[in-house]
């Protein structure tokens, strides 16, 4: 193949990607909420559940977004070296997104800042946010796909705490997020923790953290162990569904980390909302495409 | 109006104070009427920069919504509802007092909750705040039987004032009654409560620094 076919090919299975992804939700979580769905008791609460399934469903029926707020786009990209591509990706998947948006369709998320403008295309300086890892020895290119929504960006929070503030900070810095900010972003949530150094850091890992499968867990015991805390105590909160009460509150909780400045704990706090549209794709050098999250997608 | 169809409680525009008089915190509704997507840029146009709605909301319903809407083929300047879900609506929370004032809207639909500028306007010139199942865009959108106007086009799809002919629309969680009751601050208490005693309880457990 050419190389510009095989730009063309990329590009036409990522907008194709993007358009699923905002029609349909990853399969670890259409079962995530089946479980939790099952579990309310209340009339309000199941109300709500039976709303969202059939949102859902009359999404795929009807080729729809299922959310409005198609968020703005961002990809989080593991690019081996020797990957035939890499030298196209970033400006590909711009291009992905500007089709996508018309064949979707996708709201128009893009607003350049100080000029205050709509961009009409989803794209603007800096979106799609694209996040590198460079894989050394690796000729395959592994992309996340989140549609980062407007309501459950609003929770995330990134501070540096003092050494003294322990754990114990960390988790009062998250549970505080979780009633102040979270019960807005349309629970049950998934929740991100980074735990680094700088605001930075620990904001980046908080976001990494979401586009982990459901039900996995730090390989650290400490942190595995502080995920099921944390997820126990804020199902014990009780938000339930869109934060209007109910039995539990999160889909789950991810911690992801890295070592610290002895002077610091950077911590961050990132949500997904019930609709967490992440997708999972992986390009082998001739462009076969696999993908663990949507058994849904077909190329 | 309001009217009892097969068990739902719908209201009906033009709405009336009377209207809501029973309608309490945590009850299910559905709309029948005029509703008008409004969110940020509008909300600030009208209270901060003094401009008049250029559509009549009065005895009508708002959505805090941007809406995904799409050209309908062979006719002229007409459009289709693909996808409108709620959206946070406490970031209109320190405009909707003078909205209120300023609109006589009834009906306020959005996500999440509000706070005490919403819950006195309700209170005073008799409104309330509902949640429409957020992430539940498609069954909003099949509920809006058409898009009769559109205004303020230059703020973009999302900002843009889509003016909607609805039919059942909800479910309708009544969040803000107009007495000024307020379900989430209600819930808040009761969360916080809870969260202090997760938090105690987590705290045994992750001593790591010693």
């Amino acid at each position: 193949m050419y190389q510009q076919e095989m730009v063309t090919k990329m590009t036409d299975i990522m907008a194709s990607f993007v358009g699923h992804i905002g029609k349909k939700l990853p399969d670890d979580v259409i079962a995530k909420l089946d479980e939790l769905a099952k579990k309310e008791t209340s009339p309000l609460a199941k109300t709500l559940y039976e709303t969202m399934t059939r949102n859902q469903n009359l999404a795929v029926a009807l080729d729809r977004p299922s959310c409005q707020d198609t968020g703005v786009l961002q990809f989080w990209v593991k690019c081996g070296t020797g990957f035939p591509l890499i030298d196209e990706v970033e400006a590909l998947l711009k291009e992905a997104v500007v089709k996508a948006t018309f064949e979707t369709p996708l709201r128009h998320n893009s607003v350049e800042t100080f000029d205050e403008v709509n961009t009409k295309r989803n794209v603007g300086k800096g979106t799609p946010t694209v996040f590198w890892d460079i894989v050394p020895h690796s000729d395959q290119c592994e992309i996340y796909a989140y549609m980062a929504g407007g309501g459950c960006t609003l929770p995330g929070k990134a501070m540096v705490l003092m050494p003294g503030a322990g754990y114990e900070g960390v988790t009062q810095f998250v549970l505080d997020q979780m009633t102040s900010y979270g019960l807005n972003a349309c629970p049950p949530l998934l929740v991100g923790v980074g735990v680094a150094t700088s605001v930075e850091t620990a904001a980046l890992l908080s976001k990494k953290a979401l586009m982990r499968p459901l039900g996995s867990h730090n390989p650290n015991a400490r942190a595995a162990e502080m995920e099921r805390l944390l997820e126990d105590g804020i199902n014990a909160i009780g938000l339930g569904p869109q934060g209007m009460g109910g039995s539990a509150s999160v889909m789950g909780v991810h911690i992801e980390n890295t070592a610290r400045h002895p002077s610091a704990i950077g911590v961050a706090v990132n949500v997904g909302c019930w609709s967490h549209r992440r997708g999972h794709i992986v390009f082998d050098r001739d462009l076969n495409v696999t993908c663990d999250t949507h058994s849904t997608f077909r190329r | 109006m309001v009217e009892i169809r097969d068990g739902k409680k719908v209201l009906i525009t033009p709405v009336s104070a009377e209207d809501l008089e029973d309608i309490n915190i945590g009850d299910i509704i559905y709309l029948d009427g005029d509703l008008m997507t409004c969110r940020d840029v509008a909300h600030r146009r009208l209270v901060e920069g003094g401009r008049e709605l250029p559509y009549d909301i009065r005895d009508k319903a708002i959505f805090h919504a941007g809406p995904i809407v799409r050209p309908i083929e062979g006719q002229e300047d007409a459009y289709e509802m693909v996808s409108v879900g709620p959206t946070t609506s406490m970031r209109m929370e320190k405009f909707e007092y003078e909205f209120t004032k300023l609109t006589g809207v009834r009906v306020i639909v959005g996500k999440g909750g509000m706070k005490e500028n919403t819950e006195r306007a309700c209170r005073e010139f008799g409104a309330i705040h509902c949640v429409f199942p957020a992430g539940c865009a498609v069954v909003a959108a099949t509920e809006v039987e058409r898009i009769a106007e559109h205004h303020w086009d230059e703020l973009g799809m999302p900002e843009t004032l889509w003016c909607c002919k609805v039919k059942e629309f909800g479910p309708l969680i009544v969040s803000i009654d107009a007495k000024g009751r307020n379900m989430f601050e209600e819930n808040k208490v009761r969360f916080n409560e809870r969260k202090d005693a997760a938090v105690e309880e987590i705290c045994k457990h992750v001593s790591f620094i010693k």
